[in-house]
């Protein structure tokens, strides 16, 4: 095995299992990013809505996680219900507060979002208080395995793979049913779709509830991960914005690459200046600014 | 007619008389015999420490309420004016100014973090008023930011990091990886370790640094596990704490190194769950538990069930009592609110108020006290706050501070 040489304090061990530890723990990361950035660019990419709440119904996941938990449902069935209740959700929040709001200019839906995360967040810490609580990650997912390169904790391994079923089914859905295909024809012109006698408003509000309700997954995934708090949908609001600007405004194959590429970025910058690790993924997104206004696969025209 | 005139006079004299009574300067000589002295209390209500704050509120009231019964200061009795500093130094100054200018206060206590305390120190010292931080910083004993105004209940890292450093580096090994958020507090934290650990002779692996505020270690943890240390020294506060913990159990750490903390808390423990950190060892300034060994301990946890409904108090809890109380009992020793002779009496105290004897040194005003050693534990059922076991204590000695000199100060 090659070792690479000893150069001073701050690269010693530096070896290629370890590198090759560190791009695997950037997946990893990389996957939770995903989870939200394809919600927020499936929702943008349909709605045209920037929807500053997607952190909010992220901690709403994990507390809702949390409270089914506490009344003796098993983390499976969680897997499941969260999902359900925070799309829901999700579904009476697009009804009743964003659909008077179509047709207004992009910036009305998300004020409108902005607030209303603050709004959750305040109810959450009035219902739950304001201490965090801890979530113990599920017995049969404790404990880490070998995956060749080291050691790594299963319950990590096995959010990637949910990541990966999501995403699956989701690209089943859009690409391989009819209302998947309305959906994509509503994305590139809703008149015509509208014209062609489809109810684009019901399409709407189920991509909207989608979204969330992908979200609320994220949230209920990452309370083992970091406990909850009412706070903690908000930094990792700011990465996932990052990631569809990266991806691409709007585009999903775009979301996923970028998440991905975010949490390497992060993993390999930790590695070498873990203190640079945050200020990394701002300097990617204007790298990608600069040179692709548009993102990696996004299409130009969509804010205006 | 003459006669009315003159009733009508004096009537007329006489409610100018009850006018001039009425008027705000008699009201303020009336009211300063017995006006109440004023305690200003900025501590983080909202943001991140917000749990700890509040508990920081309900021990200095217990404070407060001990003055009070006892007849205050010959029967002016004490009050807290509690204020949000949101955990920002310029708000928690602005917080400082209106409490001196506005409110009038005498005292001032409270903050809870390096850097707004140096901001509150900064307001107090200016306007010559007494300060009593109950936060940790080694910046506030030294001579930049020092002024006779200022007082520190608080421990400082090096005292903490001192104690917690010396007890490990003796039991677990020499070699050692820190990690680190990347502000004062944890940075002030890792040179008191590498104080600590000159004597021990310790070999330094890795220092670390992550920003403050992170919620994911997994990137970190990887590059640490290969460097194979025997101590994991995690030097962050709060939720960063309780994540670190977590993630570090869950990437299977604590079987192959020791992991150490400058400081656990009580209510980051409660926070973070008995498995992210059980086997962690660290230090504070006072765990309830100690009431077993200590009278003081057992008296404040005793009236703190009381108030607040069968509670114990938290580390920084128990620092806000003990701020407070040793400035109203340096007040009643010397008899009066005025500053310069408060600042003598309090010099003067050595008290034993909650977690054993304690007293200020004269050059920096830092309290000489004990660091308590604890490990964390599984609460049994039937007492959840039971979370902590006392392993060691350091106790009070000037050695453990940094010399006068070291600071600054003239000797």
């Amino acid at each position: 095995m090659w070792r690479a040489p000893l150069q001073g304090n701050s690269m010693a061990g530096l070896s290629l299992e370890l590198i090759g530890l560190q791009l695997f723990a950037g997946l990893a990361l990389g996957s939770v990013y995903v989870l939200l950035a394809i919600g927020l660019s499936l929702i943008f990419g349909m709605l045209t809505v920037v929807n500053f709440a997607h952190g909010a119904f992220f901690m709403l996941g994990a507390y809702v996680g949390l409270w089914l938990l506490s009344i003796g449902v098993n983390f499976w069935i969680c897997l499941v219900a969260v999902p359900l209740i925070v799309g829901g959700f999700g579904l009476a929040v697009e009804r009743v507060l964003i659909r008077p709001l179509y047709g207004r200019g992009i910036d009305y839906p998300l004020l409108l979002t902005f607030g209303l995360s603050y709004i959750i967040i305040e109810l959450v810490r009035i219902v739950f208080g304001k201490s965090g609580y801890p979530v113990d990650t599920p017995a049969l997912l404790q404990g880490a395995v070998d995956i060749g390169v080291g050691y790594f904790p299963l319950y990590r391994l096995f959010v990637m793979a949910v990541t990966g079923v999501i995403l699956i089914g989701l690209w089943l859905f859009l690409e391989r049913t009819s209302y998947g295909l309305i959906i994509r024809a509503g994305a590139r012109d809703p008149q015509i779709v509208r014209v062609l006698g489809v109810n684009i408003a019901r399409v709407w509000l189920m991509v909207f509830g989608l979204g969330c309700g992908i979200a609320g997954l994220g949230g209920l995934l990452a309370a083992p991960l970091q406990g909850v708090i009412p706070e903690m949908g908000g930094p990792i609001l700011a990465e996932a914005f990052v990631v569809t600007v990266v991806g691409g405004m709007g585009s999903l194959l775009g979301a996923v690459l970028a998440g991905l590429l975010v949490g390497v970025v992060v993993s390999i910058t930790s590695l070498f200046a873990p203190e640079m690790a945050k200020v990394a993924i701002f300097a990617l997104m204007a790298v990608v600014l600069l040179i692709r206004p548009q993102g990696f696969f996004g299409r130009a025209g969509l804010m205006s | 007619m003459t006669d009315r005139m003159t009733i009508s006079r004096r009537r007329l004299l006489g409610t100018a008389g009850v006018a001039v009574a009425m008027s705000p300067f008699s009201i303020n000589i009336a009211r300063a015999q017995e006006a109440k002295i004023k305690i200003g209390f900025p501590v983080p209500l909202t943001g991140p420490y917000g749990t700890e704050a509040e508990d920081q509120v309900r021990a200095a009231q217990v404070a407060i309420a001990e003055f009070n019964e006892a007849g205050g200061l010959n029967g002016r009795l004490a009050e807290l004016l509690v204020r949000d500093d949101k955990l920002n130094p310029g708000e928690a100054a602005t917080r400082a100014i209106e409490l001196i200018e506005n409110d009038k206060i005498n005292f001032m206590v409270g903050s809870l973090s390096a850097a707004v305390q140096l901001a509150v120190n900064n307001v107090t010292k200016q306007r010559k008023v007494i300060f009593n931080s109950i936060s940790q910083s080694d910046t506030i004993n030294e001579v930049a930011d020092f002024s006779p105004y200022t007082f520190h209940e608080a421990l400082n890292p090096h005292m903490t990091a001192g104690a917690v450093g010396r007890y490990a580096f003796s039991k677990f090994g020499k070699k050692v990886v820190f990690l680190t958020a990347d502000y004062a507090y944890g940075t002030e934290m890792v040179t008191g370790f590498r104080e600590a650990g000159k004597a021990f002779n310790i070999e330094v692996l890795g220092d670390i640094r992550h920003p403050i505020g992170a919620t994911d270690f997994s990137t970190l943890l990887p590059r640490i596990q290969a460097m194979k240390p025997d101590i994991l020294c995690i030097s962050n506060f709060g939720r960063d704490q309780q994540i670190a913990l977590k993630q570090a159990t869950d990437f299977g750490m604590k079987k192959q190194m020791k992991i150490i903390a400058p400081i656990l808390l009580y209510t980051g423990r409660l926070a973070a769950g008995e498995a992210a950190f059980e086997g962690v060892i660290g230090g504070t300034s006072y765990y309830w538990g100690i009431e077993n060994k200590i009278a003081s301990a057992k008296a404040f946890n005793d009236r703190f069930r009381k108030m607040f409904g069968g509670k114990v108090p938290s580390d920084y809890g128990s620092l806000a009592y003990g701020g407070v109380k040793t400035l109203l009992m340096g007040a009643k020793n010397a008899g009066s609110v005025d500053p310069e002779k408060v600042i003598p009496a309090v010099e003067a105290l050595k008290y034993d108020y909650y977690k054993g004897p304690q007293f200020y040194r004269k050059c920096d005003h830092q309290s000489v006290q004990s660091v308590f050693i604890i490990e964390s534990k599984a609460a049994p059922k039937d007492n959840p706050a039971d979370v902590f076991n006392i392993i060691a204590t350091d106790e009070p000695a000037e050695a453990n501070l940094r010399s006068c000199e070291a600071l600054g100060h003239k000797a």
